[in-house]
Parts: structure tokens; sequence; C-alpha cells
């Protein structure tokens, strides 16, 4: 697809001016300061395969706003995922949100919001903070670019996350993220990170469709 | 509250940069007894196992049903499962009962019982019967040999290194998938300059991995996963056909292959339908067994942050070990990822291993700093080297290592590079440049490293895998660049494939090329005076630590 900067702009803009003022590309806070406390989802029905190419979605694990609120690190999901939709924003590109019911395994949350995806593009995100970008046309245990290790996933990596997927989506190939590596985040995570899995798993629906959001932050 | 000094200072140890957690027994996180392991017990009819661990045929899952048609022995199956656990437990700790007159027993259990059975045992006890129950006498040691930047030439001088160390198995895996070819290339070449014999492997995606096999460029492989629950099994497209396929196809081929597993799995994934891990670990175990593949490695492997974090996981994982040896299957223990920030649980967790003896005590051992490593960090690694001499010295354990002095490391590092250089020349691969080749024979890590060209060797690596060049192309490479004694070596490893006896269980190639397994090296162990012994030559060997200061030399 032909995007001209002109278009970009035009479509940032809009963009901008219909988030209303406040909202806009919220700036990265100091950790701690996260500007947003919360965030509210209503269900508005079986999500539906997207037909604008320009527009990312992001696949929520069936537990993430709900019945767990932070990452592993402690990182609220409001902030999470309004860092995820502003650097897709940043774009110039759409961000919608779906929740993802019938799987907790982030590749194929990810998968499902890619092939759901106007542009083939998703993220999938579980509620301890795991994160892939995905692309309809891979295999599912493939992907484009994978964070496994989310104890080190930070609200600066959710961003640009959510910026690089906005990229593939225009046809791009954006530089990956890059990935921090911790020897040690085994031995202090794993056990953590293993119960926060069961608990997402203990709300997979199994027979369920994947579920169209609206989301207001607080 | 006003805090203690004390408890200040004890938040600050390492050890509490684990993450400890309390059972949830209801969801599987619990290391033995969980509340849905089913009691033991069999019925046979007309051959045909129609109840096992009180589950009917009608309601078994894909994984019973494999387990009963395929992995137990039921000619003997209903007598030992009327036999009392604590008894089979005293007869498989006690010296005077010889491995062979319990194998008939324990390879009859069913999969509760065997974990009824090893629940009796203390870590102790566990490791008397793990010193009787392994299948080969002799022990040995498994090292990784990987790079973060997959520099084959800092990979080929790490394996030569790590060969003349004594590791007697090696893998590599990739950073980058692309690279694969070279690094297998590098470790083969690499392995094979620091001794003869050594087998080498590359962890891959499977259908990637047989295929570097066929072509000569590694001898085993290990990577192949089973799992304890059905849920976790589908999760990856597999069940326990299709790896007994994919086993049958290295056996095909002439290639030595083990399965995977390993405590914590299961939970892991969130599908362990409130069963201990040591019990799913057991029926995978029994997976392995029922597919006739000749071994395992276990030990939780890249779970080992789960058990590890319950209460008496460790000695579970220990257990899982145990029960892969009382299958009669080759086991490779673990110890391969980073488990602890304290040495003192690092040291203790492989002293359960080390200390009796296995097949391959790590699987592996990290023959390059931890940063390098691929397999996201060893138990112990390059700089823990001198530690782990010197744990051999002071207990009188072979565990598999031997002392190197400076100038012989730094002299076969130099030559897999050299050899490394001209096969590379020979095939038309990307240069390596004489600077590279210094680099690699001084280097600690990748760090000291100079770059490579990566697009370059990417695409040469992709050429390497879709052309036609083999195992062979690479002798005749390192024969014409004088490299004679290498390429009869490598030329050695390819003949291993076609008399295939290094399939048999627990085998490791010497230096004459002489197989070492469980049917010409069977374990005799029969209390003291029996079975494996360190003395002679090799204790001699293990006693020559270069650090130790010779009494002749204090004063003078």
């Amino acid at each position: 697809m032909q995007v001209d900067e002109k278009l970009v702009r035009q479509i940032v803009e809009e963009v901008l001016s219909s988030m209303g003022q406040g909202t806009a590309a919220p700036k990265l806070e100091a950790a701690g300061a996260a500007p947003v406390s919360g965030v509210e989802f209503t269900e508005l029905g079986t999500a539906e395969k997207g037909t604008k190419a320009d527009e990312v979605v992001i696949g929520l694990g069936p537990a993430f706003g709900l019945y767990q609120i932070k990452t592993i690190k402690g990182i609220p999901h409001a902030a999470v995922l309004r860092e995820l939709i502003a650097g897709i924003e940043e774009e110039g590109v759409t961000a919608r949100v779906i929740r993802v019911k019938h799987t907790s395994d982030v590749a194929f949350i990810a998968h499902t919001a890619a092939k759901l995806s106007g542009s083939g593009i998703g993220i999938g995100i579980q509620s301890r903070g795991t994160t892939v970008i995905h692309q309809k046309d891979l295999d599912p245990l493939s992907n484009l670019e994978l964070f496994p290790q989310c104890p080190l996933l930070t609200l600066e990596t959710y961003r640009a996350i959510g910026r690089n997927a906005a990229q593939y989506a225009k046809g791009g190939s954006p530089k990956p993220v890059p990935v921090e590596n911790d020897q040690m985040a085994r031995p202090k995570y794993q056990a953590v990170a293993a119960v926060l899995h069961i608990k997402e798993t203990e709300h997979v629906e199994k027979n369920a469709k994947p579920v169209e959001l609206k989301v207001t932050f607080k | 509250m006003k805090r203690s000094k004390r408890f200040e200072v004890l938040e600050a140890r390492p050890v509490h940069e684990d993450g400890f957690v309390q059972e949830w027994p209801e969801v599987g996180l619990v290391a033995v007894d969980g509340p849905n392991d089913p009691k033991p017990g069999i019925k046979i009819e007309n051959g045909v196992v129609v109840e096992m661990d009180g589950i009917k045929r009608s309601d078994f899952d894909m994984i019973d049903q494999f387990i009963a048609d395929h992995a137990i022995n039921l000619e003997m199956a209903e007598k030992v499962a009327a036999m009392d656990s604590k008894e089979l437990a005293k007869m498989i700790v006690d010296i005077n009962v010889p491995r062979e007159e319990i194998i008939p027993l324990t390879t009859a259990m069913t999969p509760a019982k065997i974990c009824e059975v090893v629940g009796h045992m203390n870590v102790v006890e566990m490791m008397m019967a793990l010193q009787k129950m392994r299948c080969r006498k002799t022990p040995s040691n498994q090292c990784h040999v990987t790079s973060v930047r997959d520099n084959p030439v800092q990979i080929a001088a790490d394996a030569a290194e790590a060969a003349i160390r004594g590791f007697d198995e090696m893998e590599t895996t990739v950073g980058i998938v692309r690279y694969a070819p070279f690094n297998a290339l590098a470790l083969l070449v690499g392995a094979q300059t620091g001794r003869g014999g050594v087998l080498t492997q590359c962890a891959l995606e499977e259908a990637t991995e047989l295929q570097l096999g066929m072509k000569g460029l590694t001898s085993y492989a290990e990577t192949i996963s089973v799992y304890g629950t059905e849920n976790v099994f589908v999760d990856g497209d597999d069940t326990p056909w299709s790896k007994a396929f994919l086993a049958s196809a290295y056996a095909s081929r002439g290639l030595k292959m083990r399965f995977t597993s390993g405590t914590g799995a299961e939970v892991q994934m969130g599908y362990a339908e409130g069963k201990s891990m040591l019990y799913l670990e057991a029926k995978c175990v029994y997976v392995t067994k029922g597919a006739g593949v000749q071994g395992l490695q276990n030990g939780s492997i890249s779970c080992i942050g789960v058990p590890g974090a319950v209460p008496g996981g460790i000695r579970a994982v220990l257990a899982e070990n145990l029960i892969t040896t009382m299958l009669d299957l080759e086991v490779a223990s673990g110890n391969d990822q980073t488990f602890s920030h304290s040495p003192f649980r690092r040291t203790a967790r492989t002293m359960m291993q080390f200390l009796p003896g296995t097949d391959f005590i790590f699987s592996g051992y990290s023959a390059v700093p931890n940063y390098d490593n691929m397999f996201a960090g060893s138990n112990f690694d390059a700089e823990d080297y001198d530690d782990y001499l010197a744990l051999q010295r002071d207990l009188v354990v072979d565990g598999g290592l031997r002392p190197v002095t400076e100038e012989e490391v730094i002299a076969v590092r130099n030559k897999a590079a050299r050899a490394l250089q001209a096969v590379f020349r020979e095939l038309g691969l990307p240069p390596i440049t004489d600077e590279e080749v210094e680099a690699a024979t001084y280097a600690h890590g990748s760090e000291d490293m100079p770059e490579r060209n990566v697009v370059e060797d990417l695409k040469a690596a992709q050429e390497l895998f879709t052309g036609p060049i083999t195992g062979l192309d690479v002798v005749k490479a390192l024969a014409k660049n004088n490299f004679t004694d290498v390429a009869v070596n490598v030329l050695e490893m390819l003949k291993q494939r076609i008399s295939g006896d290094y399939l048999h269980t627990s085998a490791i190639i010497d230096s004459n090329f002489v197989v070492k397994s469980a049917v010409n090296d069977p374990n005799d162990y029969a209390g003291p005076g029996t079975g494996y012994r360190l003395t002679g030559k090799r204790w001699e060997e293990i006693k020559n630590i270069p650090f130790a200061i010779r009494p002749e030399e204090i004063g003078q």
C-alpha cells in the first residue's frame, strides 16, 4: 500500500483529535506514575474480520484487565494497553482491541488477533505481560517478534511493540524491538509466571469466539 | 515495623533473589502426591491392559493408551502390582540385589506404582539407587557450546577445548535459526579436532534437526519433547505416535537420539490436571520407553524454576532421573539451566547427580560463559571449570572432566579455528580471517571475537543447508588442507552411522572409536569395591589440577 507523508499526517491528526485532549499520545511518565489508573471493557459482540488495511488488532488474554490487573512486574494492565495503543497510533494506524477467550497461549492469542486484523498484523498479550507480534499467514507457533521474558518488559517496550506492529501493518520492515535477556530471570520468576498462567488458563472458554471490546481508560 | 538488621542482611543474600512459592496442589503446583494422582493398579485380560492406575481402558487418554499398549512389561505387571512398594524400594536401594534382578520388576510397574516406590526413598537412598540403576557403568558428561552471535570460529574453538576437557557429548543451538548449518559444522569440526569420537548435536525445530543429521553434520539428537498430559501434547501438534515415528526416522539413518521431558512442564503450560509434577514426568518416561527410544534427557530441564520453587522439588527432580534408569533408559540428567542465584543451592542441586554418577551428569554443562549460552544459561558454566575440578578432586568423584593446561587449550583452540578456516575456504563459504583465528584462539566469549558479515553468513548457511554438501565433503576439505587427523575423525564419525553400534543404550564413543554402552560397559554396581571406581590413571589425572602447589616448590 502506498502511503505518502501527507496522508499519514492527516490520519495522525484525525486520530489525535478523535482521542480528545488529555488522552492523546500519553507521555511516558516515570515508573510508578502511570497516567491511567484503570480500564473498563465493554463487550460489543463477536469480533469480526477487519476491512481496513490500516489497523492492528490487539488480542487480550482471557484474564487481562479483568481477573488480573497487572503484569508479573506489577505494571498496571491499563497502562500497558494504553502504551500499545499509543505506539500503534503514533504510526498513524488504528488500534482495535479484542478479547481472545478460547486459549491462554500467547502465540494463538496473537495469531487469532492477526487473522481478524484488516492488515493481517496482530498483537497478543497475556496477563503476565508476555507479548507476541503476529502475522496472519505465519504458522501459529512462528511470529514476527516474540517477547518471552515478561519480567523484562517495561512501558517503553510496550510502546515500541505497538509502533513496530503498526509499521508491519503499513508494509514496513522495522528493526525488531531490542529483546532483553536475563539468564537469572528463570530462577526468580518462572514459578510465579506459571501461577499467573494457571490463573489465566482458568478463564479459558474452549468454544468461545473472540469478542470486540470498547476500551475506556480511567 | 522497625526492621531487624539481621533480617535486612538475610534479605540481601542471593537466595532471596530466587522465587519460592507455596504449593497449590489443586492445579498441580506440587512436586509429588498431587490430589489427582491415581492409585497404582493394573488389570490385564487376554494380554490387554483393561485398567491402569484406576483408569478403565474406555477412559484412557492417548497417553494412557500408549503407555498401556507399549511401555509396560505385562508378563510381570500383575505380580509387581501386588508387591509392597516399600519392599520394592528397599530392593532397589539394597546393594545385595543386583540391577539385573531389579529391571524386570521396575519395567513392569505402572506410572503410579513407580512414583509410589520412589516416594519411599529420601535423597540419599535415591542416590544409592541411581548409582546402581544407571545403565552405563562409566559416568559421563555433556556440554553446551553456543555463541550469542552464532560465531562459527568461536564455536569450533570452544568445542575443541571442551573435548580436551573431557565432554563426550556436545550440544549447540542458534541465536538466529538460519545460522544452524554453520553451528553444526563448526561444532563437528571443533569437537573432532579436540578428540575423535565426541558426539555432537544441534538443537532446532525437529525437521531441520533431522535434516542436519542426515547430512552428516551432527551425530545425535536430543530435543524431541514429550509431555505428561494430552492437552500439552496436543498444544505442540503432536502425539506419542508422531514422536515415535520421528524417533524411528533417526534410527533408520543410524543416528543416536533421546527424548526430552521434565517436571514442571505441564503446570507451566497450565494443564497439569491437578496431578503432581513427578507423576506427570513419570508418564513422559513411560512414553519414551513405549516409543522404543534408548534414552531420555530429564531433570526438569527448562522448567527447573518451577520444581525449584516448591517444597521437595529438587528431590522430585532426582526422582525423575532415577525413574528413567529404572525403566532401563539412558539418562542425561539435567543440571543444564540456570536454577538459583545461591551458589549453595546450585551446587547442592547438582550433587544429586554428580555423586552417584549418571550417563550424562549435565545435559549440558555450559562450555562457554553463560552470557553466550543460547539455552538461556546453564547451572554451571565455563567460569566454574576449576570449581568443578576441585569438587571431583575433593570427593574422589568422576564428574567427567579433566584438568588441562593453558598451553594445550590455546593450541587446540588454534588448530580447530584453522581447521574450520580451511573447511570454509574449500567449501566456498564466507572466509574466516587470520584475525578471527587469532581471536578465537585466546577468546573467553563472543565479546572477544571480531564481528562477521552476518548477512553473507546467513546466505551461505542456507545454501549449505539446501545444497549437496555433506559430511564427506568436510572430510575431503580437511584432508586436502593437511588436517589429516581431523579428517580421519570426521570420517570415523560418519562410519559409525553405518555400523550403528552407538544406537545401543547409553552409548558414548572413546578416542579409539570404540563404543562404550550399556551392552559392553554395563553397570555392575553391587556395593563397596564394585561398579565404577575412580582409580589408576583416571584418578591421577583428576588429582593433578594445575593450580595445586607442589610441596617441593614451597619455600624454594
